[in-house]
């Protein structure tokens, strides 16, 4: 099983070294484009590799890239961002690339500047992220030392500056529009769209966003072909995914595997099962605002394009599992404290709605909800659903609460009928299992 | 008034951006980083330095989770609370830590040594739960490892 994404990353976590990517290929993509491979062709190959952006959209980049203008008469200059915000909770699959591998996003930025004629690039790294800000910033020293960035690359007339840019700890600032205004400098909401960054981004000129995993893949589609690439999946999208899992499993952990991979061959063959003693409930399958996929969803094939709209979303890929030991309405709470938190405040329904939703969850564990509590929180998964507010963060807070009213009802209804938390009063249980 | 050593390392800053406002994040960390927080007088001397109002300056600064507007200890423990970090018991790490060095989220000991603060997850939901001191990720902390931890932060 061919994993080009971090078959040379080191297990004890350690860097990987300039000298090691270049001498196990890196950069030789750049060496490619020297000879003949214009933008518009690493345009198609990107398209025909079927690569789909690895932040939790799934959106083909292909087409996300067709919108940049392009030509003589294209406004310049234009970015090149990677959203390295990774705030999700549940997923540290990016700062694993840019820790292990800080020159792969680098080398993949570079591509992705060439290939849409843009000649700086950002990189967005939350700022919690400081061993990641550390090998980041070495990597670009070195690269321009070397002269992959800052100068002409041989024989192609096209020249890359890269920044690293250290954002100071908001979810909402990984919302790519939201992002552009942190990048310059203003409070960190999102802007309206249309017109969307690749037209009209930072500053006012073309910008595409990308998360940091998509990077990533840029090398490898140039060095090996879309046919190649098709090949590493199982299904209809491209590629691999850096899969990761944690909650009560043996072996909570990453793994790159080809996409269309199953949950259920994850979460027992990489994750070792659950522990001793624990039993499967739910998992949510790539960070918090996805919806849960339950025990007859487990081999459903995990990409962007086989799950259906009705099950769920893929995310960002990092799992999280819930177990009979955990209270799913506390589970619940957890999140939408989080969400509540996070809410950037700009518009109503989100700022009043998310805080709301947290307050009845929290009358349910402490044991005095009702039935109307029960019913309210039904209706907010449609007052917040997708369309009824600013950006994606409200509608993305409701996926797992709508999922869980849904499988987890009974829960949500002992709560109410018991006065109490079913969960709460069994510490000498939990103590043995945690 | 800023320091000359401040001065050079806001002009560097500044020159990755197009626009001097670009660098109001870059700015406030640099100066937090020397002065441990950002005051008032603090905020108006970058805010004169970017060449944008004191008030837009504190729409940012008061925005973001790591730029602190108020004085903190000398070290800052960021407990993670988020989903993976909950499953595996962070909240009865908080009380513990609260217990051993009495205070509370959000507050500072009174010798002045450890702020602590809850924070969203830290990507390190394979090692949960986990926290962070100044710049150091910790993981799969427990309540009879915590006080060895937070020792080593003087
Ligand atoms: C509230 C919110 C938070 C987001 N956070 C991130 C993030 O941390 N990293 C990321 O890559 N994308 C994040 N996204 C998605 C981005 O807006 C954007 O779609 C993505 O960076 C595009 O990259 P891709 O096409 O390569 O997936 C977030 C979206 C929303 C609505
Ligand atoms: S949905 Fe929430 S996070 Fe998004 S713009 Fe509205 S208030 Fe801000
Ligand atoms: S949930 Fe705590 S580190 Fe991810």
């Amino acid at each position: 099983m061919e994993r080009p994404l971090t078959q040379h990353t080191h297990p004890d976590g350690t860097t990987r070294t300039f000298r090691e990517y270049v001498q196990d290929g890196g950069y030789r993509g750049l060496q490619r484009l020297a000879s003949g491979l214009a933008p518009k062709d690493v345009q198609r190959l990107v398209s025909e590799a079927g690569l789909r952006g690895r932040g939790g959209g799934g959106f083909p980049t292909g087409t996300k890239w067709s919108f940049v203008p392009m030509g003589p008469d294209a406004p310049k200059p234009k970015y090149i961002v990677a959203n390295g915000d990774e705030m999700e909770p549940g997923t540290f699959k990016d700062r694993v690339l840019m820790e292990g591998d800080p020159h792969g996003l680098v080398e993949g930025m570079i591509l992705a500047g060439y290939a849409l004629d843009a000649e700086v690039g950002y990189i967005f790294l939350r700022g919690e992220y400081h061993l990641s800000a550390q090998r980041l910033n070495q990597a670009i020293a070195e690269a321009y030392a070397e002269g992959y960035l800052g100068k002409t690359i041989p024989g192609t007339g096209f020249r890359f500056d890269l920044h690293l840019h250290a954002s100071a700890g908001r979810y909402i600032c990984g919302e790519e529009t939201a992002l552009i205004n942190a990048l310059e400098g203003k409070r960190a909401v999102p802007r309206a769209k249309p017109p969307f960054p690749q037209t009209v981004g930072l500053w006012g000129q073309p910008t595409v966003v990308q998360n940091v995993e998509t990077f990533y893949n840029l090398p490898h589609i140039v060095n090996h072909g879309a046919a190649w690439y098709h090949g590493l999946s199982r299904t209809q999208d491209g590629g691999t995914k850096i899969y990761g899992v944690s909650g009560r499993v043996t072996h909570p952990g990453w793994w790159e595997l080809p996409l269309g991979t199953t949950a259920r061959e994850i979460l027992e063959e990489h994750a070792g099962g659950m522990l001793k003693g624990v039993h499967f409930r739910g998992v949510l399958p790539g960070g918090i605002s996805t919806a849960f996929l339950i025990e007859g969803h487990l081999d459903l094939p995990l990409d962007f394009s086989s799950l259906p709209a009705q099950v769920g979303r893929l995310g960002t890929g990092t799992m999280i599992v819930l177990d009979d030991h955990t209270c799913p309405v506390g589970f619940v709470l957890n999140l939408e404290r989080f969400f509540a938190r996070e809410s950037c405040g700009w518009c109503t329904p989100c700022r009043e709605g998310l805080p709301w939703v947290a307050r009845i969850l929290t009358s349910f564990e402490e044991g005095h909800a009702s039935k109307d509590d029960l019913a309210l929180l039904d209706m907010h998964t449609k007052w917040l659903a997708p369309g009824h507010t600013f950006c994606g963060l409200a509608p993305g807070a409701m996926a797992p609460l709508q999922s869980a009213l849904q499988y987890f009802r009974d829960d949500f209804e002992q709560h109410i009928s018991r006065g109490r938390c079913p969960w709460r009063h069994k510490p000498a249980q939990l103590k043995v299992l945690v | 008034m800023l320091s000359d050593t401040e001065r050079r390392e806001l002009e560097e800053a500044v020159k990755h951006y197009p626009d001097k406002r670009g660098a109001a994040i870059d700015a406030l960390l640099t100066i937090q980083r020397r002065r441990g927080w950002i005051s008032d007088d603090s905020l108006l001397e970058i805010a004169q330095f970017l060449e944008i109002t004191v008030e837009e300056l504190d729409s940012v600064a008061t925005f973001y989770n790591l730029v602190f507007r108020k004085p903190v200890g000398r070290h800052v423990a960021f407990m993670c609370d988020s989903i993976s970090c909950w499953i595996k018991g962070c909240e009865r790490v908080q009380e513990q830590i609260k217990k051993l060095y009495d205070v509370e989220l959000g507050q500072t000991t009174s010798d002045g040594r450890l702020t602590l603060l809850p924070i969203a997850c830290l990507g390190q939901c394979g090692r949960a739960p986990a926290m962070m001191i100044d710049q150091d990720v910790h993981g799969d902390v427990t309540p009879d490892t915590i006080e060895q931890i937070v020792e080593k932060y003087k």
